[in-house]
């Protein structure tokens, strides 16, 4: 049994790649958009001079390439800080199932301060592309643009505070993960139960500040795009994306692993329960997106039903919304709802990128109409930045799974673990 | 005692352990165990007594499915065939309106088809009526019931197999099965 995982030239050599081949897909799709983008604006200029009071419609290629790098930054961050929710969430529950795989998790982690600082420039960057709020004339009573909505909105959405809060999340999750990671290294080195005893207490704080702190950045990043535009669910909405790509990735990291001779101690019925936590939070997903839905379909508000009014009746967007709830609903309940598909790897090594990829889906559906409008696409540009993303969120994970031993020798339920049966 | 029906040697056993290598050693003499009562669930006893998976998801499945159909057929029936109406504003057929009745519908067949289904197959059956090998199999005692005509061995034999495989007493019981 190999203990610690070999990040070798093999592999960097694959993601140097995907890299690579990430960014000549994005070098074209730039081109692409640059070259349609005349076009594209003669066709949407009866749109554009209809809102264009407003001031925020004309279309610009580098627009697309910034939603398109927001919502990457979204995406892989919330993997990271879900897969340390993961963490969290054994210790709380003081699991005995899951101790042997937790190094796969805390590797995922490892994205998350890469990922602030690259979130605090991508915001520095596209500030006023994605965010509509923060032009300033729309607080100026004076200037013709002047909305009263978003004045209305002012003590919460004004750049100090939103940017504190950033700073603030992304702080104080990094403070967990790494007090998290303390213990862990402690406990290779100790043993007893001091340490696990230790990050129950961490871990019980963090599952409570991250449930505050989770539905508030999910305000923050994503529904604050469209302004004018609220909902109460909103928060879990984007918890239940998040936390099911997450655990889609650590399941599909876990068999790869194993296909490779690592984590051999690994048996079906631990990877049983990871299908089991994939395939129900895939429905819960659903769940939460549905409620959404159905309670703005039927109270029939204008000023709520304009965001699905974007996506249903948009030709282009329409069929996002239905790929979004076959990759991310039908296809992961009907595929893996008998026992067979969640123990044997087979099913699941397919399920779990198709979730991944849904739920990128998800995410494209969630940022691109309201910072785009009628000129969103989905071309070589999205493959491409997604591309680049990837292989560096999988650059840093494998780098982190090399850090510690990947079987954590000195947990006291590891035992358990290793003779899971259901 | 009972007169009519099969003649069964019963082995009482005070432990889970002991029963469950028990199990695996009367079996391994290629003995058919004709049923285990046990009074809490033992963890892995169904492998050691070399049981199929229970096909009970299937029926679940099925009648989940019939749920999902009855609840579309009455309501579509309703207020898209029959008198089509408009409720706040939506289509005769608002799909997503149906969604939550036929998510409950489902829920609730599924469940109580798979109750049913259970109660009928595990001869839980208002009608049926139980098998009790040993009355002691409800308060604190696992039983294990072999049938001797099924094997090729005599009932002192079975007894004394039985105890040399931790049973705390080894009977044998007419039962009409």
């Amino acid at each position: 049994m190999k203990d610690i995982f070999d990040f070798n030239i093999g592999i960097k050599k694959n993601l140097l790649y995907l890299f690579l081949g990430g960014l000549i897909l994005s070098l074209i799709g730039v081109y692409q958009v640059i070259n349609s983008g005349h076009g594209h604006e003669e066709s949407t200029e009866i749109v554009n001079a209809y809102i264009s009071d407003d001031g925020h419609s004309e279309f610009h290629w580098y627009k697309r390439v910034y939603s398109n790098l927001w919502i990457n930054i979204v995406y892989f961050l919330g993997i990271s800080i879900s897969a340390i929710f993961f963490v969290a969430i054994q210790y709380v529950s003081q699991s005995g199932w899951s101790a042997g795989i937790l190094r796969v998790p805390l590797a995922i982690g490892r994205w998350l301060l890469p990922g602030s600082v690259l979130m605090l420039i991508i915001f520095a960057i596209t500030n006023h592309d994605i965010f509509h709020w923060t032009h300033e004339y729309l607080y100026d009573e004076s200037d013709p643009r002047y909305d009263y909505v978003i004045d209305g909105k002012k003590a919460y959405l004004n750049l100090p505070f939103f940017l504190g809060r950033m700073v603030f999340f992304l702080g104080i999750w990094y403070l967990f993960y790494a007090l998290i990671l303390k213990h862990v290294a402690k406990e290779d080195k100790l043993g007893g139960t001091g340490s696990w005893k230790k990050l129950f207490t961490i871990s019980t704080v963090f599952v409570v500040i991250y449930a505050f702190t989770q539905s508030v950045a999910a305000w923050d990043w994503v529904l604050s795009i469209d302004t004018h535009w609220f909902s109460t669910m909103f928060g879990w909405y984007v918890f239940a994306s998040w936390w099911v790509s997450a655990l889609a990735l650590i399941t599909y990291m876990i068999i790869t692993l194993r296909d490779n001779g690592y984590l051999a101690f690994v048996n079906h019925s631990v990877i049983h329960d990871l299908g089991k936590y994939v395939f129900a939070f895939s429905v819960f997903w659903t769940y939460i997106w549905f409620s959404q839905f159905l309670l703005i379909y039927y109270a029939n508000i204008p000023e709520e039903t304009i965001y699905y009014v974007e996506r249903l009746d948009s030709d282009f967007y329409y069929p996002f919304f239905l790929v979004n709830l076959i990759l991310n609903f039908f296809f992961p309940f009907l595929f893996l709802m008998t026992r067979a598909s969640k123990r044997f790897t087979r099913f699941l090594k397919v399920a779990c990128p198709v979730i991944l990829f849904g739920h990128f889906i998800d995410f494209y559906l969630m940022v691109t109409p309201g910072v785009l409008k009628d000129n969103g696409g989905f071309g070589f540009l999205e493959i491409g930045v997604l591309m680049v993303f990837l292989s560096a969120f999988l650059y840093v994970t494998l780098n982190g799974l090399t850090k510690l031993p990947l079987v954590a020798k000195n947990h006291p339920m590891l035992d358990e673990s290793l003779h899971h049966d259901i | 005692m009972d007169d009519k029906g099969v003649k069964f040697v019963i082995g009482i056993y005070e432990d889970e352990d002991v029963l469950l290598d028990a199990i695996s050693s009367v079996r391994d003499k290629g003995i058919n165990i004709y049923e285990v009562y046990s009074p809490f669930p033992v963890h892995g006893i169904e492998s050691r007594l070399g049981y199929k998976r229970s096909r009970l998801s299937i029926a679940a499945f099925c009648f989940g499915f019939l749920g999902t159909c009855l609840a579309l057929t009455m309501m579509i029936g309703m207020t898209t065939i029959d008198w089509p109406m408009i409720i706040g504003g939506k289509d005769f057929l608002p799909l997503p309106v149906f969604i939550p009745v036929t998510f409950e519908m489902t829920v609730l067949l599924s469940a109580f088809g798979m109750v049913g289904t259970f109660f009928v197959i595990s001869d839980l059956k208002p009608w049926g009526k139980p098998k009790t090998f040993d009355l002691r199999s409800t308060d604190d005692k696992h039983v294990m019931a072999i049938e001797i005509e099924k094997n090729n061995m005599s009932e002192a034999a079975l007894k004394k197999l039985l105890k040399s495989n931790g049973a705390s007493e080894a009977n044998s019981k007419m039962m009409d099965v």
